[in-house]
C-alpha cells in the first residue's frame, strides 16, 4: 500500500536565522528513513509521465523503486545510468515545472518528491565513497568539449562512454562553470561539484583548466592542428546585460556574475582570509527576477547587508525564479519591490547613493506570452541604496563566434543548432547549452550535451 | 602549474618572470594579456605579456610588489610553479606602419608598451620613446628599447634621470621642437595616460593606452573592467586593453580602479603602480 499523503515528505532546513549568518546549505536532505518514506508516495505508473519532463531521461520510477526497498546503491546505478550529476541535479533543477510538475500525484496534493529523492541517492552514495563501475572500450578517436559548465561535462560523460577519448578545455582555473561560479555555496555545496566532476575523470575524462578557447587555441586548430575528430562547444551565456540606464559604470555597481564570482569562486565571504574581495553596502537593490537575482539578493544578505530589496518590473505572477528559492529569499527576509524598473542609478563622488524606480502596471500579454509592464506615469521614487546588483540575464560569450569563420548565429549571438543533432553550420563542430538556447537551466544544457554527444557517435560510426 | 624559469629583480618593486605556458607563448601578440594565481585560492592577477619565445613557449611578465598576491607570486623562485596561467586574452594591439610613432612607458607602464614598439620597429616604423618613472631607479627596460629606438628620452620626478618632472614635460617640448608624430602610445599609471590625452587631445594626435581596471576572469563573464569610451560601455578584457585614449573616460576609470582602495586590492597591480605618478 503506497504512502497515500498528499504532502511531500518535509525537508529539513536550516532555520532561516540561522542561515542567514552562514555559507552552509539551507535544504539538509533526506535521511534513509525519510527517503523511504517519501519513496512510497510513487505511484510506479505504467506510463510515466515524470520522465516526459525530464531533460536527461532518468528512469524515475525505476530508481525510486529501488529507493522503496532500500536498494541505495542499485537506484544511483539507474540513476547515473543516465544522469552524471545527480547531486547537482536532485538541487537546483527546476523540478516543479519538469519531472514533478506531470508527476500523478501532483493532481491531488503534492508530487513525490523526485528532486529530493534524487538528491538523497547521490548524497548517500558518495558519502559512502563507493564508486560503480563502468566498463569502457575506447575507439581511439578524440573529441573535444569547450566548456566544463553543466552542457560540456554531461556530453563529455557521455561520450566517455561511447569510448572516446574527451578532453574538456576551460577557462577558468576550476571545472563546473556556473555550477562553480554562479550557483552560491548554500544552494549548491562545491565539495559536491567538485566530486560529481571527478566521478567523471574516472571514467578517462581529461579536464585542461586555463584554456580560452578563441584566444589560446581556436576550434579550427582543435580539428586541424589537434587531430580532434568533432567539437563540442558549451560555453554557455556568461555575457552580461546591462540595462542603459544613467549610472551603470558608478563604483557599487556589479553585475550578478561578478557579485557572484567574487563570492562563490573567490570564496570573497572568507575575505580576508581569501585574497578576493565583494563590497556590500547596507541596502543592496538586485535588478532582476530569476533564479541568478535570488542567489544574488540571498548573497548580499548573508554577506551583511542590512536591506536587500529584488527590483523586478512584474508582478510575484511572473517571476521567472523557482518557487523554492523566493519561498527561502522570502524567509530570509529579502523584500520584494515588484512591479519596479529603475530608470537611473543616482551617484555621489563615483559612488551609489541611490536608485530611481517607476512603478509599473501590466497591460496587454507581449511576445513572451506574459502581461508587458507599463510604466505609471509620474510614479517615480528613490530607493535608498548604496549597491546595486544588475541581474538581468546574460548573453553567449562572443570569444568564439568571433574567431571562428563561418559559424553561424542568431542576431543575440546565440550559435544556430540543427535540434535534432546539435550540429553547428561547421561540420563535426556541435553546440548546446545556454550558448545555444541563451540563458537557461542547467538540466535543459546537461540534456543538449547528451544529444549532441549522441549525435556525435551516430555521425563519427557511420 | 607552470613552471617559473627565469626571474629578475629590476629594481626594488618590480620583478620579471619567464614562465613555461605554451598556450600563451604559441599563441599571444603585443598588446594581450594573461592572468595567473599565485596558489590555490589565490587571487586573479592580471599582467602584461611583455616577451614571449614560441619555440622554449615561455612567456615573460613584469609586475610591481604592490598588493598581497603580487608579494606572494615575488616570493617564488626559479625552478617553483604558479598555480594558473591563462592567455592570450585581450586584443592585440593593431599596430599600423605609421612613419613615425612616440612611445610613453610609465613606470611599470614600459612593460607592455615596450613590445608594441618592438613589433612596430620590425614593421619599419621609425620610434622615439619617453621612459619616465619616480626615479632613476623605476625606469625598465631601458636597454631592450635602446636597441631599436631611435632617440630615447627620460623624465623623472627627482630629476635623478632625463628632465625632472613629468613625461608630458618632455612631450611637449618635443612637439614645441616641431617633431610630428602619426600616432602616440602611452602606457603607464592612469593619471599619466590621461595627462598625455590632455596633451595631444587639442592637437588632434592619435594617441593609443592600455587600460587595466579591476577585472576577475578577463573573458568577458564579470563585467568589472568595464570602461567608457566614445561614450559606450567596452569590457577592456574582451574589447582592449587598448583603446583610443582621445575617446577613454579617464575619471571614470581612475574612480573605478579604486573602489577597492580601502580592501588594499591588488588587481590594480601592473599598471596602476604607485612609483609613477
Amino acid at each position: 500500500m503506497p504512502n497515500m499523503s498528499t504532502v511531500k515528505v518535509g525537508m529539513p532546513e536550516q532555520d532561516a536565522k540561522v542561515r542567514v549568518q552562514n555559507f552552509e546549505e539551507v535544504a539538509l536532505g533526506y535521511s534513509l528513513e525519510q527517503a523511504i518514506e517519501e519513496a512510497e508516495r510513487c505511484l510506479n505508473c505504467k506510463h510515466k509521465p515524470c520522465m516526459k519532463g525530464c531533460p536527461v531521461n532518468v528512469p524515475i520510477p525505476e530508481f525510486i523503486t529501488q529507493v522503496k526497498e532500500g536498494n541505495i546503491e542499485e537506484a544511483y546505478r539507474i540513476i547515473t545510468s543516465e544522469n552524471g550529476l545527480p547531486a547537482i541535479c536532485g538541487r537546483v533543477c527546476p523540478q516543479e515545472s519538469q519531472c514533478e510538475g506531470l508527476c500523478v500525484r501532483a493532481k491531488k496534493g503534492e508530487p513525490v518528491g523526485i528532486g529530493r529523492l534524487e538528491r538523497f541517492v547521490a548524497d548517500y552514495q558518495m558519502a559512502k565513497g563507493q564508486k560503480i563501475d563502468i566498463d569502457i572500450t575506447k575507439n581511439g578517436d578524440k573529441v573535444a568539449v569547450v566548456g566544463a559548465g553543466p552542457a560540456g561535462l554531461s556530453c563529455a560523460a557521455d561520450l566517455a562512454k561511447y569510448g572516446y577519448e574527451v578532453t574538456v578545455f576551460e577557462a577558468l582555473h576550476t571545472p563546473g562553470g556556473v555550477l562553480m561560479y554562479g550557483i552560491p555555496e548554500f544552494r549548491l555545496p562545491k565539495k559536491l561539484v567538485e566530486e560529481e566532476i571527478s566521478n567523471l575523470k574516472d571514467l578517462g575524462v581529461k579536464i585542461e583548466k586555463n584554456v580560452v578557447v578563441g584566444r589560446s587555441i581556436t576550434i579550427d586548430e582543435l580539428i586541424e592542428e589537434e587531430g580532434y575528430k568533432a567539437v563540442f562547444v558549451g560555453t554557455g551565456a556568461g555575457l552580461p546585460r546591462f540595462m542603459r540606464i544613467d549610472g551603470e559604470n558608478l563604483n557599487g555597481v556589479y553585475t550578478a556574475n561578478e557579485f557572484l564570482t567574487r563570492s562563490n569562486l573567490m570564496k570573497a565571504y572568507s575575505f580576508p582570509k581569501t585574497p578576493t574581495p565583494v563590497k556590500v553596502g547596507e541596502n543592496v537593490a538586485v535588478v532582476g527576477g530569476g533564479n541568478v537575482a535570488m542567489d544574488a539578493a540571498r548573497t548580499a544578505q548573508r554577506l551583511g547587508a542590512k536591506n536587500v530589496y529584488i527590483v523586478y518590473r512584474r508582478s510575484m505572477e511572473e517571476l521567472p525564479a523557482r518557487a523554492e528559492e523566493v519561498e527561502h529569499a522570502k524567509e530570509e527576509g529579502i523584500i520584494f519591490k515588484l512591479l519596479n524598473n529603475p530608470t537611473r542609478i543616482i551617484g555621489e563622488e563615483g559612488k551609489v547613493v541611490g536608485m530611481e524606480c517607476i512603478q509599473m502596471e501590466l497591460g496587454e500579454p507581449d511576445d513572451s506570452g506574459r502581461r508587458r509592464p507599463v510604466p505609471i506615469e509620474d510614479s517615480n521614487f528613490i530607493l535608498d541604496v548604496d549597491t546595486v546588483v544588475i541581474a538581468i540575464g546574460q548573453t553567449p560569450n562572443p570569444l568564439i563566434r568571433q574567431t571562428t569563420e563561418g559559424l553561424d548565429v542568431t542576431k543575440w549571438g546565440g550559435i544556430i543548432v540543427t535540434d535534432e543533432t546539435m550540429e553547428t553550420s561547421i561540420e563535426n563542430v556541435y553546440a548546446g547549452g545556454d550558448v545555444v538556447t541563451g540563458a537557461a537551466t542547467v538540466i535543459l544544457a546537461m540534456g543538449a550535451g547528451k544529444t549532441a554527444a549522441k549525435a556525435i557517435y551516430e555521425k563519427l560510426n557511420k | 602549474m607552470y613552471k617559473i624559469i627565469d626571474k629578475k629583480v629590476l629594481n626594488s618593486t618590480v620583478e620579471q618572470m619567464t614562465i613555461l605556458a605554451p598556450y600563451v607563448a604559441r599563441k599571444c601578440e603585443p598588446g594581450q594579456f594573461i592572468i595567473l594565481r599565485v596558489n590555490e585560492d589565490g587571487e586573479r592577477i592580471p599582467l602584461t605579456i611583455v616577451d614571449y619565445d614560441r619555440d622554449e613557449e615561455s612567456v615573460t611578465i613584469i609586475y610591481q610588489v604592490v598588493g598581497y598576491s603580487t608579494r606572494q607570486l615575488s616570493k617564488k623562485e626559479i625552478g617553483d610553479h604558479v598555480e594558473d596561467f591563462v592567455g592570450p586574452l585581450g586584443q592585440p594591439t593593431h599596430l599600423q606602419k605609421h612613419k613615425r610613432v612616440l612611445g610613453i612607458g610609465g613606470g611599470v607602464g614600459i612593460a607592455p608598451l615596450y613590445p608594441q614598439l618592438k613589433k612596430l620597429h620590425e614593421m619599419g616604423v621609425e620610434v622615439d620613446v619617453i621612459l619616465g618613472g619616480r626615479s632613476d631607479e623605476f625606469i625598465i627596460l631601458e636597454d631592450e628599447v635602446k636597441a631599436f629606438a631611435e632617440n630615447v628620452y627620460f623624465a623623472t620626478n627627482d630629476g635623478s634621470r632625463g628632465k625632472e618632472g613629468f613625461v608630458t614635460d618632455v612631450l611637449k617640448e618635443l612637439l614645441d621642437e616641431g617633431n610630428v608624430y602619426d600616432e602616440i602610445i602611452a602606457i603607464g599609471p592612469l593619471v599619466m595616460m590621461k595627462a598625455v590625452v590632455d596633451v595631444t587631445k587639442p592637437l588632434g594626435i592619435a594617441t593609443g593606452v592600455s587600460l587595466n581596471p579591476v577585472m576577475i576572469d578577463g573573458t568577458g563573464m564579470c563585467g568589472g573592467c568595464r570602461v567608457t569610451v566614445g561614450g559606450e560601455t567596452k569590457f577592456a578584457c574582451v574589447d582592449g586593453p587598448d583603446f583610443d585614449g582621445l575617446l577613454v573616460d579617464f575619471d571614470e576609470c581612475l574612480r573605478r580602479q579604486n573602489m577597492y582602495k580601502e580592501e588594499e586590492h591588488a588587481c590594480r597591480v601592473g599598471l596602476g603602480g604607485e612609483n609613477y605618478a
